[in-house]
């Protein structure tokens, strides 16, 4: 029998990632991967495997998901999702923290209520191809991930493993990931194009997330940025975090699945550290930046080693208590009255 | 001698060697040749070599290189940097240049004041140059076109240009390799894949390649399209179609 999650609802936006297609940009291929590498690596350190293995990356709605398969260990890390057992008995999972479900389990995961983006990790991996050396989707060229696609009704994700192992749960103990605002920018390369002011422009004014984001890129709303040369280039390579501002003056950030190249100029770039701060913005909240030389940027990506390497001493192994184990339920009737598997009945707290 | 590059930073993971601003060969060839040069020094830490028209973006992880360390590398090897003006590969492209796969042909010919069949003439006579790949996966920017159809993009994009159609626009010719909305007129189709994330490399052309339009008959097309299907006829994921 194979192991799988069964989708029954795909959600917004749910697509598998791992931290990106690296090597082929030159034919054109965007890199994709990630959009919170941060929680991504978290969400996979607590389930027990290497940090860039694929997970399930969650935008605005998460899935509903039918464990099929012996037992799976699975974690939620990144913006704020209730993640909630549907069956056999309701009851709320945790955050950042791992847990065991078994075959038949149905697993639901909300809208985000804070962040953007979260990442449902699977203890072993997702049995899928890699394509051009990586797991993640690129949805616009339809290849990578499952299928190339987002999860819809009826999907099968199969799984390399079909029963994780027995062992202790994992907990981060301070649930908050690192990155704050400002959002750190590096000048150039086509900082030249625009009035000297514009530079000061975008780092002494709020900027507002636009509804107009998604995988490629994040469309900003605040001062126009005057551009004095015009507002096409001769195209060349972009990069990821680059601030590109095409002829109507507002700069649009661009993400995991940005253009390898492009033809409007780029003000700045936002530094890799802070990559994942920007991907965790909705629309309507505000963004600042702020100057950095390569030399800050260098510092704050030791910082952000350091915190990775410090991360399993931040998380906390337990042995779960409190689960009502459904299965010792139905057979040894320990509780009168509310034994059974039907969703109707909520457990009393 | 040419002006020495500018070395560009492009946040804290690109370094972009810039040799000019321009669309010519010259430029072009420098930016190959230096990419074929940072490969073979098989640095730790190079993620990607982006070559455009006119400058490589260098993907690198700081962790293993410092901008400085990058910069001081190609600035040495930058007077010893062969740059060959001869293409790699050419390549010959079988093209149907018949009216009913090329929706932009008539009106190509009409604003050039052209007949249908000088613009195919004028369009398959040139060896193109690949100056870079972009935009799309697999989507290359081959040049120069001859200036008699050299048109400026359509102000109003076409909502759909057929996959592998041939196109045109400004200096520059070019192959959709899926079907997308596009700017570009759409003269010609061809049967070949340019595309497939499945092979390896999964692009046909690479920078600095040299391609040849070949026209070729509808029944041809059919005949070279329907062998092309067996090829190809695999989703994403390489499960039949």
């Amino acid at each position: 029998m194979i192991a799988a999650l069964h989708v029954q609802q795909g959600g917004l936006h749910t697509t598998v990632q791992d931290l990106g297609r690296y090597g082929w940009q030159s034919m054109g291929v965007p890199v994709s991967g990630a959009l919170d590498a941060t929680a991504l690596r978290v969400a996979n350190t607590l389930v027990g495997n290497a940090p860039d293995v694929a997970a399930l990356e969650i935008l605005g709605t998460g899935p509903v998901l039918e464990i099929n398969a012996t037992r799976v260990r699975l974690a939620l890390a990144g913006g704020d999702a209730s993640i909630q057992l549907l069956s056999p008995n309701r009851r709320d999972l945790p955050s950042f923290e791992s847990f065991c479900l078994r075959r038949g389990d149905v697993l639901r995961i909300g809208s985000l209520t804070k962040g953007a983006v979260t990442y449902l990790a699977i203890e072993g991996r997702l049995d899928l191809p890699r394509v051009l050396g990586s797991h993640s989707t690129y949805t616009r060229g339809r290849f990578g991930g499952y299928h190339g696609r987002i999860l819809a009704s009826h999907d099968d994700v199969p799984l390399l493993i079909s029963e994780a192992p027995e062992r202790k749960e994992s907990r981060l103990r301070d649930q908050t990931l690192p990155g704050t605002l400002p959002i750190r920018i590096i000048p150039g390369p086509q900082n030249d194009f625009f009035s000297p002011q514009a530079i000061e422009i975008l780092t002494n004014n709020p900027y507002t997330v636009t509804p107009a984001v998604d995988r490629m890129g994040m469309r900003l709303d605040g001062p126009r940025l005057t551009h004095t040369r015009g507002f096409n280039i001769t195209s060349d390579g972009t990069a990821p975090g680059a601030i590109q501002v095409p002829g109507d003056g507002f700069p649009i950030v661009l993400m995991a699945d940005r253009q390898t190249t492009g033809g409007y100029p780029k003000i700045g770039c936002v530094i890799s550290s802070d990559l994942a701060t920007v991907a965790r913005l909705r629309p309507g909240n505000t963004i600042r930046f702020e100057l950095a030389s390569l030399e800050q940027a260098a510092t704050a990506r030791i910082d952000l080693q350091n915190w990775f390497a410090k991360l399993p001493s931040s998380i906390e192994s337990f042995t779960p208590s409190g689960i009502i184990d459904t299965a010792a339920l139905n057979t040894e009737n320990l509780i009168s009255g509310v034994v059974g598997s039907d969703d109707s009945i909520e457990p009393h707290t | 001698m040419s002006a020495s590059p500018r070395f560009l930073a492009n946040g804290d993971t690109v370094m972009v060697v810039e040799f000019g601003d321009g669309i010519d060969l010259e430029t072009s060839s420098r930016v190959t040749a230096l990419a074929t040069y940072i490969n073979s020094l098989a640095l730790n830490g190079i993620n990607d070599l982006v070559p455009t028209f006119r400058s490589l973006a260098v993907h690198y992880d700081p962790r293993y290189l410092a901008f400085g360390i990058l910069e001081e590398t190609v600035r040495a090897a930058l007077p010893d940097l062969k740059v060959d003006h001869h293409s790699k590969r050419e390549w010959l492209i079988p093209t149907c240049y018949d009216p009913q796969m090329s929706p932009d042909l008539t009106e190509v010919a009409e604003r050039c004041s052209l007949s249908i069949e000088e613009v195919i003439n004028l369009h398959s006579q040139v060896a193109y140059h690949v100056y870079m790949i972009g935009f799309l996966p697999g989507f290359p920017y081959l040049g120069d076109l001859a200036s008699e159809i050299s048109l400026p993009r359509k102000e109003t994009p076409s909502l759909r240009i057929p996959a592998r159609s041939v196109a045109i626009a400004e200096r520059m010719t070019a192959i959709y390799p899926n079907e997308c909305p596009g700017g570009w007129y759409a003269i010609g189709r061809t049967p070949m894949t340019f595309f497939d994330p499945l092979n390896n490399p999964p692009a046909l052309l690479a920078p600095g390649d040299q391609v040849r339009f070949k026209p070729i008959k509808r029944d041809e097309f059919d005949h070279l399209a329907d062998k092309n299907e067996h090829l190809v006829g695999h989703d994403a994921m390489g499960l039949p179609t």
